[in-house]
């Protein structure tokens, strides 16, 4: 699962028109809920520091600071792949240097929120690959269960290490107009993005030294220590010394980068399919000195190419056998396969009776209100407010099966109101959001861009969360979209704790 | 060390030597034509011929000038081993590795390339001695850097190896392409254009001031005698043969002076002969002939050590 994204969809955008040199004094947040502003000339709290910094600088400055961390991320090689594209095969992913605050208070609001639900997710998993309690208690209807596509029937019966599934999540969150956040997504498959995460912080701190001097930023850096634990704490007991691997369907993939970069931080080697072979009962990988057994995957390959015994027997990218000694328990997988059935936008909807169901709470951190038009009620009001909804394939995600109701014309909306009728349990309804806000330079000016927030969480010994996570930006001006391939760039995002540091 | 990153590392080694060799072919030519008043385009045919491609050369540019040859190397896209091909290569080897390599190494390959494909796009001829001495540079900051950054582990033998080899395969060919075009007789005796000519042979392979140190005057037996056998230079091909010997050794653990695979066997036998072998007895032989044979061993040492080390036989 790339960087692709969704619902992105305002109304109407406003454009201030801006003269040379004008700084924050200028802007205006307008209508919107602006991450770093109240309202025009009211910085954040948490935010007023950098604003007084930035607000010292000239254009000028600022410019060259933007092109110097542009710069850098490129000669680094932070980029992704394109592809359709031979020659350029990568680009770099557009990096604006003016961050995402958010408050350490909000932050752990946002954290437990979290950790809630993917302890949640996680004994749903356990439960619908195992003894199937919720389905039984009928929470959920069997036939939505059956009919997901991301549902595997070869991973059922499966045990996982500790009964983790989902070792590796990167929930999308939005904010409404009225600040109010939102889980979009929960990518439980092979989220990407975290690369990014690290290697701007990198850049963000030779970018504004003082600034990261005197505010108290929370570092990012410990992902990697992190998601090795993660991934050691799976390997078979008894072993003194796991061996943990990368697996990258390799150089052309568009999330490489990140992958060769994961490995480096965590030092272990990074595989491919054709690096691998199931020999004497185990996963081996072929070196200079022979075979050598592996016994954890941290993999990022989709479930459908692991195994062409298991899944998709056209893959090229698998390993035959490798679902046979991942079910004998020689060797962990992460994430485990099945656990796309989680990313099913029906069985999304279904996140605050699971919390319920299994942990007896109530959501800490909302939904955003989904209609499911297999119910025929639903589907009644959905069929009735297409101009006003969003609507979604429950098997697509990065954008794809989408109708943006006050967008499309009105001869999209009759033929997907067809495909409704003719499918209902494939398609769900979302409001359309007006996404929060973070002023972006552009070439003379701050202009207010939509932002959403991906987080990333480890599930190991317990649950962690990297303090912040991706701000994904629409840069073109004027678009809603955030997605990489679409004029979707990134920011720093500081999860800021109070008082001011003493240098 | 996986068999497949093995493979990328020795080759990331080879292209960028590779790349650097090439920039000092062509340099050097392209400084002696300052020098000349002669005409000299029959100096270009004896530059492609170096890289073994002058068929394709010729089908694709016709007549062989300054102007033609320089871009064939130097940025044709569609030629393999062209300097930013070559620049390309490595990069791509280097990208599929980056978790192996030090991050210092990735950032000089990737700026080596950067610098390279700009220069492509924007670089008049007539500026192009400058970023040849780029390219050298860049090379020897890319051996120094990995010799400097990376742990002198398996992988960094792997790269030693390649660079070596590749080297050494280079110094054979140009050394055989110029003796045999320039020199059709061994105790020929040349002009003072000849004698600009040997030096512009030890210069492309920076070897003329060692080579003033070690043996004073040009001489044709003498500056073979520099580049194939001499134990200190680190261009000539015994120099370079004997590292890699090591560090084939290094890899595999087996001692010295002994052998466990092809790879070691056809290695050690190429580097024993030149142990003992004297000028005068290559100069018998016929030089160009000796140095065939050379290239013909070098090649059959890197299809052992590929075989040996990164082929992908499944093993069920």
């Amino acid at each position: 699962m790339g960087l692709g994204i969704c619902i992105i969809v305002v109304y109407f955008v406003l454009y201030q028109s801006h003269g040379f040199d004008v700084k924050f004094d200028e802007y205006d947040p307008g209508d919107f809920y602006d991450e770093l502003f109240f309202s025009k000339g009211q910085p954040r709290s948490e935010a007023a520091l950098l604003i007084e910094r930035i607000n010292s600088l000239s254009m000028e400055e600022l410019q060259q600071r933007q092109q110097a961390a542009q710069n850098a991320l490129f000669k680094l090689g932070v980029t992704f792949n394109v592809y359709s594209d031979n020659q350029g095969t990568e680009r770099i992913f557009p990096f604006d240097i003016i961050p995402r605050i958010l408050s350490i208070q909000e932050w752990q609001r946002l954290e437990q929120g979290l950790k809630q639900r993917i302890h949640a997710l996680n004994l749903f998993l356990n439960d619908i690959y195992g003894d199937q309690k919720i389905l039984k208690d009928g929470v959920i209807p069997t036939e939505l269960i059956n009919s997901a596509s991301g549902f595997s029937k070869p991973c059922i019966g499966v045990k996982p290490p500790q009964g983790i599934w989902c070792h590796i999540t990167g929930t999308d969150l939005v904010r409404d107009r009225d600040g109010q956040w939102y889980v979009l997504e929960d990518n439980m498959r092979c989220p990407s993005g975290v690369s990014y995460v690290l290697e701007n912080r990198r850049v963000m701190k030779t970018t504004f030294p003082q600034v990261f001097g005197r505010m108290n930023i929370l570092p990012v850096d410990d992902y990697a220590s992190q998601l090795l634990e993660t991934l050691l704490n799976l390997a078979p007991t008894g072993l003194p010394e796991p061996t943990v691997v990368v697996l990258t369907p390799g150089i052309y993939n568009s999330a490489y980068f990140e992958h060769s970069f994961l490995a480096q931080q965590m030092g272990v080697e990074l595989v491919e399919g054709r690096d691998l072979v199931v020999s004497d009962g185990y996963l081996q990988m072929q070196t200079t000195k022979g075979l050598k057994r592996v016994d954890v995957i941290y993999r990022r390959i989709d479930d459908d190419f692991l195994d062409p015994l298991a899944f998709r027997p056209d893959s090229m990218l698998g390993i035959p056998g490798l679902m046979e000694v991942y079910r004998s328990g020689r060797l962990a997988i992460a994430n485990a396969p099945g656990t796309g059935v989680a990313d099913d936008k029906v069985i999304y909807a279904y996140v605050p009776q699971m919390i319920r169901y299994y942990l007896g709470e109530d959501q800490l951190l909302p939904n955003v209100p989904t209609y499911l038009c297999w119910e025929p009620e639903q589907q009644q009001h959905v069929l009735q407010n297409l101009d006003k909804l969003v609507v979604k394939a429950a098997g697509e995600s990065g954008g794809y099966g989408m109708l943006v109701g006050p967008h499309a014309t009105p001869a999209e909306r009759e033929e997907f109101a067809g495909r409704i009728q003719a499918n209902p349990r494939n398609y769900i309804a979302q409001p359309t959001l007006c996404l929060s806000r973070v002023p972006t330079l552009f070439d003379d000016c701050f202009e207010g861009c939509h932002v959403d927030l991906r987080p990333y969480i480890l599930y190991g010994k317990d649950i962690y969360v990297n303090p912040g996570g991706l701000t994904r930006v629409a840069l073109r001006r004027g678009s809603l979209v955030v997605n990489s391939s679409q004029g979707g760039g990134s920011k720093d995002t500081w999860i800021v704790a109070e008082g001011e540091n003493e240098c | 060390m996986l068999s497949r990153v093995a493979d990328s590392i020795y080759w990331l080694n080879r292209y960028v030597e590779r790349a650097e060799n090439i920039a000092r072919f062509v340099d050097v030519n392209l400084n002696l034509l300052l020098d000349a008043s002669v005409v000299m385009t029959q100096q270009w045919a004896p530059l492609v011929m170096t890289t073994g491609d002058l068929d394709l050369f010729k089908q694709r540019y016709g007549e062989p000038t300054a102007e033609n040859v320089t871009h064939f190397l130097t940025f044709d896209q569609q030629y393999s081993n062209s300097i930013l091909s070559c620049l390309r290569a490595a990069r791509e080897n280097a990208r599929s590795i980056r978790e192996i390599i030090s991050s210092e190494m990735w950032e000089q390959v990737n700026t080596f390339y950067l610098m390279v494909k700009e220069a492509s796009q924007t670089q008049p001829i007539a500026q192009l001695p400058s970023f040849f001495a780029e390219v050298k540079m860049a090379s020897h900051l890319f051996a120094g850097v990995t010799d400097a950054t990376m742990s002198h582990n398996e992988g960094w033998h792997f790269g030693r190896l390649g660079r070596l080899i590749e080297r050494a395969d280079k110094t054979a060919r140009i050394l055989d392409v110029k003796y045999y075009i320039l020199l059709p007789a061994v105790n020929y005796v040349g002009t003072a254009l000849d004698e600009l000519q040997w030096i512009a042979l030890l210069k492309s392979t920076s070897g003329y001031e060692m080579y003033r140190k070690r043996q004073r005057r040009i001489s044709p037996t003498d500056i073979a005698k520099f580049l194939i056998l001499d134990r200190e230079f680190p261009r000539s091909i015994q120099f370079c043969l004997v590292q890699a010997e090591q560090s084939l050794h290094q890899i595999s653990g087996t001692s010295p002076g002994t052998w466990e695979n092809t790879a070691e066997r056809t290695l050690g036998k190429l580097r024993a002969e030149l142990d003992y072998i004297m000028i005068e007895e290559i100069i018998q032989k016929g030089l160009h002939e000796f140095l065939d044979h050379l290239q013909t061993e070098l090649n059959h040492v890197g299809e052992q050590v590929s075989k040996t080390f990164f082929a992908l036989e499944v093993i069920k």
